[in-house]
């Protein structure tokens, strides 16, 4: 079946009806518009006025324009995309909780109250951390968060000099973004072929000024950095502190916490770890744990409970502040929380082994096609380099436009900057044996290809609403919203 | 030997900038045809405002293709006394014509730093170095 | 069988055939780094069923009681409007919840038409010239507002802000740009609940932001503010409501160069206070110092039309610490619901809203103020929310709390015993005229 359904909603007749979705009824004082005054009121507003059906049929028609989890496998790396269990939607779905009002007294909020509770206490299991703050709307919001922390730290104890961030050079970009924002610089820190971090060149990159380093682990190219906690050792003697960024954790769940791995903040992404929907890009939510010494530091209010009786506390001297409205994505944190206890902690040790195991069945059947940086087993995902195939005179861009083809979404590309030509493929905990095979069979047709036909993946992919959009002319000529 | 074209009467830094030495203590910068071709088709130029002073170092210019960015860094101190305005309109221009379109006319304050930059030689081993 | 699809045993089988051990896997891992389960202080070593998970939290929804329950009369930031009943419906759909940030156009063109949409919506309504895909919320657009405004100002160092501001879009705003050793000043409101009498002069500001309907519901003037901020050479900043927008002279219209406020007023429900919806739009001049993602129109190799992520050099995974900003995600699918909520009630039934919103809560401020134990805290015309001072010793902490008895949730109590009050089109005049002599009632009690 074809769709064929190319306008904007803008772009729809208007033919008279459309559906009443609250009474209309008289007005209950006199003239409104003369109070306000005639010079104070807008011109006209220009929105289509269109019936229920025409909207839905619109709209479903557009998300058939997308490929979902449920369709089927989504190998992108760094993003985790795991299933989205129904249950969880249904939980947050509950009106007894979504039909709160932020500015709610406590006692009316009990309920929810209960619940993030509990799940702070979920998340300290998960990470060794102590405290929790959930305001962060997302993982990058969860660094600048979480970075806060140690700039409010460094300046309670009077020590103003520290202005460096050490960041490894293949950290995620968000990394030195967020550390610039919470009024750092940014020093760089080598990584070694397998992105391990250069033990020499931290030393030599380490002195009073530094506030503290941001790390992954395992890192961008998948693997576990066995220096861990002689780094962690090594920055905490020069005064500095360390900054997990939660990214990826999910293949180290109830193995290792970044508590017992010598962090001090942490952010997590539920929406890679624990499940919660992407939503096509948000919304998400990055919580930020601590250890005790810098939950004084932490955002008001913080959640609080006494004698069985959950409230909001203000009263936090030394708290840095706010990084937005109210509490936070309680809606997405339900989600989470559902996640974590229909899994329990054997659930996630599993669940994590699994995202190692799927991530070591496609690179063991796929290492010899494709370049790679080593021949040890990785964790939850790997970075092939397709510079191979870029010699043959096909770029990652055309296998990954390929693969579409195939009916599986590409896994991240271009990423880690540091690779040439990079492809990084994440299977996660929850793909089935046939989405992995069909993976993997993907791959191996799509490397034969290379040799037998390459004009198929110049032209891939063949089959879709639209083929490779033209992103010069569309940063070029700007159209960011439809005109007549 | 590199590929691409470098030119014999300029002067060259390690950041891709060409110089040229135009009347008494101006210069004009551009990008070499390597920074072209490394950046990609590119969708934006903007050079710095007129009368900025800037170190050797400092941000002149910068420069956007769809995946990339850089930044144009002053080859040496001075101040910025022009920007080419035609950049902003037509920035294919800089992969077209590389050293025919510079984006930025400095004051030199101090000649003496110009020859610390490479001629053409030094920059086409440097190139090679790269690749 | 949690939510894995595979047996560890099938898992060890699969790993042989291809020459790797499941041993091996978490083997380089050190030993004594290894969690000790002895540790876990929460967490049940097992799952639970689907059952025992809804049991657990039907049990604690329980505990709370809804603004449907109770009659409220909350917002300071967060309004109670209906939500049509298709939107769920729609951000359901599997293709538009769980799929990624849409990097491979080809199958996301779902996603990135509905925000090009969206992104068109938001510019009509604002006036603006354009808008981005969505920020975080309120709060954070309004601070990356302010860096936005310093990045083009770069000489200036601080930004004014209007006291009618939400007082956590100040401490958002201070938060942000406190670390980085940037500064803000706070200006005053006059009689009428107005900005414009407070703001400054000099050249030191790269902006002035002004939130209107403010916090105590007063619709500001935005033409003054963008003359006084011009005037200074700073960037007027106007922090909107989106349902007022559909009747109030738009930031567009009085030359504002950046809007940006809380979108949960378009379908998004209240859900505790998260997630929200902030939007941020500016003028074509901006555009580039915008945060977030931004999509665009652009034709593919047939010459059909297609979106995209455009404008991405400005973002962290290119620019690294020379970003913009950092944020990457935002709130697509309450963007997407967002575009839906304004789609079905179409021009009619969003000014309608608006009128509603505007009427109901005058009429409740009337019939308030002739009890007599109130007085209006400003003077000027407001919208859905006002602020009421009470006169004659009467504690509004205490009223509160005897209101709650009777199942009515009043307003917070403010600095100075004032009392913020908000209805939108939900409320009718039967819980209103219920409302107003409880209040009378309970107050005489007190005496």
């Amino acid at each position: 079946m074809i769709i064929d359904d190319k306008k904007l909603i803008f772009e729809l007749p208007e033919t008279g009806g459309r559906r009443q979705y609250i009474p209309e009824g008289e007005r209950l004082t006199k003239d409104l518009e003369a109070w306000y005054g005639q010079d104070k009121m807008r011109d006209e507003l220009d929105f289509p006025n269109l019936s229920e059906i025409q909207v839905i049929r619109h709209y479903t028609n557009l998300s058939a324009k997308n490929y979902g989890v449920e369709n089927g496998p989504y190998p992108l790396g760094s993003c985790t995309m795991k299933y989205n269990p129904k249950v969880n939607e249904d939980v947050t779905a509950m009106p007894k909780f979504a039909g709160l009002h932020p500015m709610q007294p406590c006692p009316t909020v009990q309920g929810t109250l209960k619940v993030m509770h509990d799940h702070e206490l979920a998340l300290c299991d998960l990470t060794g951390m102590d405290r929790f703050t959930f305001q962060p709307a997302a993982g990058a919001h969860g660094e600048l968060t979480g970075i806060l922390l140690i700039h409010a730290y460094h300046l309670d104890k009077g020590d103003e000099k520290r202005k460096y961030m050490l960041i490894p050079d293949s950290a995620h970009g968000t990394n030195p973004a967020s550390a610039v924002m919470a009024g750092f610089k940014v020093r760089e820190v080598k990584s070694n072929p397998s992105g391990e971090v250069d033990i020499e060149d931290l030393k030599a990159k380490l002195d009073d000024e530094v506030a503290g380093m941001m790390l992954t682990n395992p890192n961008t190219l998948g693997i576990f950095d066995p220096n861990t906690a002689e780094i962690a050792k090594l920055v905490h003697e020069a005064g500095g502190l360390m900054y997990y960024d939660g990214a990826n954790l999910n293949p180290i769940m109830m193995h290792v916490r970044p508590g017992d791995m010598g962090y001090d903040v942490v952010h997590l992404n539920v929406h890679k770890t624990l499940s919660t929907p992407h939503g096509g890009g948000g919304p998400g939510a990055g919580p930020v744990g601590c250890k005790e010494f810098l939950a004084p530091y932490l955002p008001y209010p913080v959640l609080t409970e006494e004698d069985g009786q959950y409230y909001w506390d203000y009263d936090r001297p030394k708290s840095y502040g706010r990084v937005r409205s109210f509490y936070g994505p309680i809606a997405v944190y339900l989600r989470s929380h559902a996640f974590m206890l229909a899994n329990g902690v054997e659930g996630l040790a599993d669940a994590a082994e699994a995202a190692v195991a799927n991530a070591n069945y496609l690179y063991y059947s796929l290492k010899d096609l494709y370049d790679t940086s080593s021949d040890n087993p990785v964790m939850h995902e790997f970075v092939f380099s397709g510079d191979r195939q870029a010699k043959q005179g096909c770029t990652t861009m055309d296998l990954a436009k390929r693969m579409i083809d195939y009916g599986i979404h590409p896994p991240t590309v271009y990423f880690p900057l540091t690779v040439h030509e990079a492809m990084m493929v994440e299977p996660t905990d929850t793909e089935t044996k046939e989405g992995l095979d069909k993976i993997v069979h993907t791959f191996k047709e799509i490397a034969k290809e290379v040799e037998t036909n390459p004009e198929l993946l110049h032209e891939a992919p063949h089959h879709t609403p639209v083929r490779r959009p033209d992103e010069v002319k569309a940063a070029k000529d700007l159209v960011l919203k439809y005109t007549k | 030997m590199s590929q691409v074209e470098i030119r014999k009467d300029l002067l060259y830094t390690e950041s891709h900038e060409w110089v040229r030495k135009e009347d008494d203590d101006i210069i004009s910068i551009g990008l070499t045809a390597y920074a072209a071709t490394e950046l990609g088709d590119l969708v934006y130029a903007e050079a710095e405002p007129e009368d900025t002073e800037v170190d050797k170092g400092d941000i002149v210019a910068s420069v956007e293709s769809v995946k990339m960015a850089s930044d144009v860094f002053a080859p040496v101190g001075g101040t910025i006394v022009e920007g080419n305005e035609d950049i902003e309109d037509e920035p294919e221009s800089i992969n077209e014509t590389p050293y025919e379109v510079w984006l930025v006319k400095m004051k030199v304050a101090d000649a003496a730093e110009l020859d610390e930059l490479m001629d053409a030689d030094a920059y086409e081993k440097l190139l090679d170095e790269e690749a | 069988m949690y939510y894995v699809p595979i047996s560890r045993e099938e898992r060890a089988k699969m790993l042989e055939s291809v020459g790797c051990s499941i041993d091996k896997l978490y083997a380089h891992i050190p030993e004594e780094l290894k969690l000790k389960h002895e540790n876990i202080k929460y967490l049940g070593e097992k799952g639970l069923s689907e059952k025992e998970l809804l049991d657990y939290f039907k049990a604690a929804a329980d505990l709370n009681i809804t603004v449907d329950e109770y009659d409220s009369y909350l917002g300071a930031g967060y309004y109670d409007h209906y939500v049509p009943t298709p939107i769920k419906h729609i951000i359901g759909r599997q293709e538009f919840l769980t799929s990624y940030t849409p990097y491979q156009q080809e199958i996301s063109q779902g996603t990135l038409q509905a925000t090009f949409e969206w992104q068109t919506y938001i510019t009509r309504l604002t006036g603006m010239d354009v808008a981005n895909s969505s920020m975080y919320d309120g709060a954070t657009a309004v601070a990356e507002a302010a860096l936005m405004a310093l990045r083009d100002k770069k000489k200036a160092n601080k930004v004014w802000l209007s006291a009618g501001l939400h007082p956590q879009y100040i401490e958002t705003v201070e938060t942000y740009l406190a670390s980085q050793g940037l500064e803000y000043e706070v200006g005053e409101l006059n009689a009428e609940g107005q900005s414009y009498d407070s703001f400054p002069t000099g050249k030191d500001y790269a902006a002035f932001i002004v939130q209107s309907p403010n916090f105590y519901g007063v619709v500001e003037d935005l033409e003054i503010l963008a003359e006084k901020a011009h005037a200074q050479g700073a960037l007027a900043v106007a922090v909107c409501d989106p349902i007022a927008m559909t009747l109030l002279k738009t930031p567009g219209e009085a030359g504002c160069d950046i809007a940006c406020g809380e979108a949960q007023a378009l379908g998004g429900g209240l859900n505790y206070g998260g997630p929200s919806l902030g939007y941020l739009c500016c003028t074509d001049k901006l555009v580039r110092k915008m945060p977030g993602r931004i999509c665009g129109q652009t034709t593919d190799e047939d010459g059909n039309y297609a979106y995209v992520l455009t404008l991405q050099a400005r973002e962290q995974h290119i620019r690294r610490e020379r970003a913009t900003s950092n944020i990457c995600t935002a709130q697509a699918l309450l963007a997407t619901g967002a575009t839906i909520y304004m789609a079905l009630m179409g021009r009619d039934g969003m000014r309608e809203i608006a009128w509603q919103c505007a009427d109901k809560a005058r009429y409740l401020q009337e019939q308030l103020l002739d009890t007599g134990l109130f007085e209006p805290l400003y003077s000027g015309p407001f919208f859905r929310e006002f602020a009421l001072k009470a006169k004659d010793g009467l504690d509004l902490e205490q009223l509160n709390e005897k209101l709650l008895e009777q199942g009515i949730i009043g307003g917070p109590v403010l600095e100075n015993n004032v009392w913020l009050l908000a209805v939108t089109e939900k409320k009718d005049q039967a819980a209103m005229d219920n409302f107003v002599a409880t209040v009378k009632k309970l107050a005489k009690k007190e005496d």
